[in-house]
């Protein structure tokens, strides 16, 4: 036992020196200071180990939203020809995702919109009044804007979620959407 | 703060009156209020009053802290032994057991190891523990060297034990006639022997190398 460490008193034993003493041994000292070292050593590791956590906790975030970013980018696709949608009708398409129920409406002769159907209260879908410009909800009476979305009358308090759309070569395509989930 | 380097407590059993004033003053000390680390042993009871008090000898290496599973019994800087710390300590009496000289206690209701500190709170500050305090013969006494030297010229200091193969050295010293050949006491052989009464003999590990002039 190296007997200059004024905090390694305790002799083994078997009167080995430290470095031949089993690990457990330096693990569990039976000398206060020692112990305190370990004690302090050892929240020290904990400190830096919480940190490297938290760390880590962050990049899987960040990992985590890149690869939603890169998975959930909305494609472009072809929703309806122009011809086929009369002035005043709708037409039930599904974006981004299938099952996303959409629903596109012609609102003039060069003027389209899509909104997710479902309603924003409880998910009832919606109804396309052209012409009395809005969506209704016959579930609760609920009214939307069929230019902007924005709930007009009865218990749904959100917008509908709106789908960019583009006109090109006679075709109507989404190529996104708004705000909240469709 | 450390026990002073300098001060060292010497145990001399024959100076032992069996008053047990050590045990009374040892319950006072604020580490172990109320109840006494000392245990006064009757080496012979039958043919004799001779009476040994027995205090911790704070082992180099002490058995009772290496057998503890709990990793409980904490050895301080300056070579004292302390009770077992209490959210370790999980009373399972390993210690009593284990040490050679049966001093830690078990309080079963407290499920705590409680043994003698040599007074950490006084002997800490530089003032002696309770019970060499209160020694009436000094058998239990706390000082220098140079102080022991000077006040038993008969005497000298041994502080290392034999129990089967391993020897023990402790921070306490045991009294022994000054003459005395041995090293070392070996414990196991010294229990054979009848030391007291007048049973005493020649063979008497202490005694080795020493003239009797009776």
């Amino acid at each position: 036992m190296n007997r200059d460490d004024p905090e390694q008193l305790t002799i083994t034993p078997d009167g080995r020196p430290t470095e031949e003493q089993p690990r457990w041994r330096q693990d569990f000292p039976i000398d206060w200071p020692q112990d305190e070292y370990r004690s302090r050593r050892d929240f020290a590791k904990l400190l830096g180990l919480t940190s490297l956590a938290f760390v880590v906790g962050q990049a899987w975030i960040v990992i985590l939203s890149l690869l939603r970013k890169t998975r959930d980018r909305p494609q472009v696709r072809e929703v309806a020809a122009v011809d086929e949608v009369p002035v005043g009708g709708s037409k039930l398409f599904n974006y981004p995702r299938q099952g996303d129920l959409c629903v596109l409406v012609r609102v003039s002769a060069d003027e389209f919109v899509a909104y997710g159907q479902r309603c924003t209260h409880l998910s009832c879908p919606v109804i396309p009044r052209p012409d009395l410009g809005r969506f209704y909800c016959p579930c609760h009476e609920g009214w939307f804007d069929l230019f902007t979305g924005q709930p007009l009358a009865g218990p749904p308090r959100r917008p509908l979620p709106y789908v960019a759309l583009q006109v090109r070569d006679g075709r109507v395509y989404a190529i996104g959407v708004g705000e909240g989930v469709v | 703060m450390p026990v002073p380097a300098n001060l060292e407590f010497f145990i001399d059993p024959s100076r032992c009156i069996g008053c047990n004033a050590c045990v009374q003053a040892c319950s006072e000390c604020d580490t172990h209020k109320g109840y006494s680390m000392i245990q006064l042993d009757y080496l012979d009871r039958a043919s004799s009053p001779q009476t040994v008090p027995v205090v911790c000898m704070h082992c180099d290496s002490p058995t009772c802290a290496e057998v503890c599973p709990a990793d409980a019994i904490k050895r301080m800087g300056d070579g004292v032994v302390q009770t077992a710390r209490k959210p370790r300590c999980i009373a399972c009496n390993n210690c009593v057991l284990a040490c050679p000289f049966g001093v830690p206690k078990m309080h079963t209701a407290m499920q705590l190891m409680m043994k003698c500190d040599m007074c950490y709170d006084r002997a800490s500050v530089g003032k002696k523990p309770m019970c060499t305090s209160v020694c009436p013969s000094q058998a239990l006494f706390y000082g220098t060297r140079e102080e022991i030297e000077r006040l038993r010229p008969q005497s000298r200091p041994i502080k290392a034990f034999k129990f089967g193969q391993q020897i023990i050295t402790t921070k306490v010293n045991l009294m022994v006639p000054k003459g005395a050949v041995i090293e070392h006491l070996d414990v196991v052989a010294a229990m054979a022997e009848a030391t007291v009464g007048n049973r005493m003999n020649e063979d008497d590990v202490l005694l080795a190398g020493i003239e009797l002039d009776e």
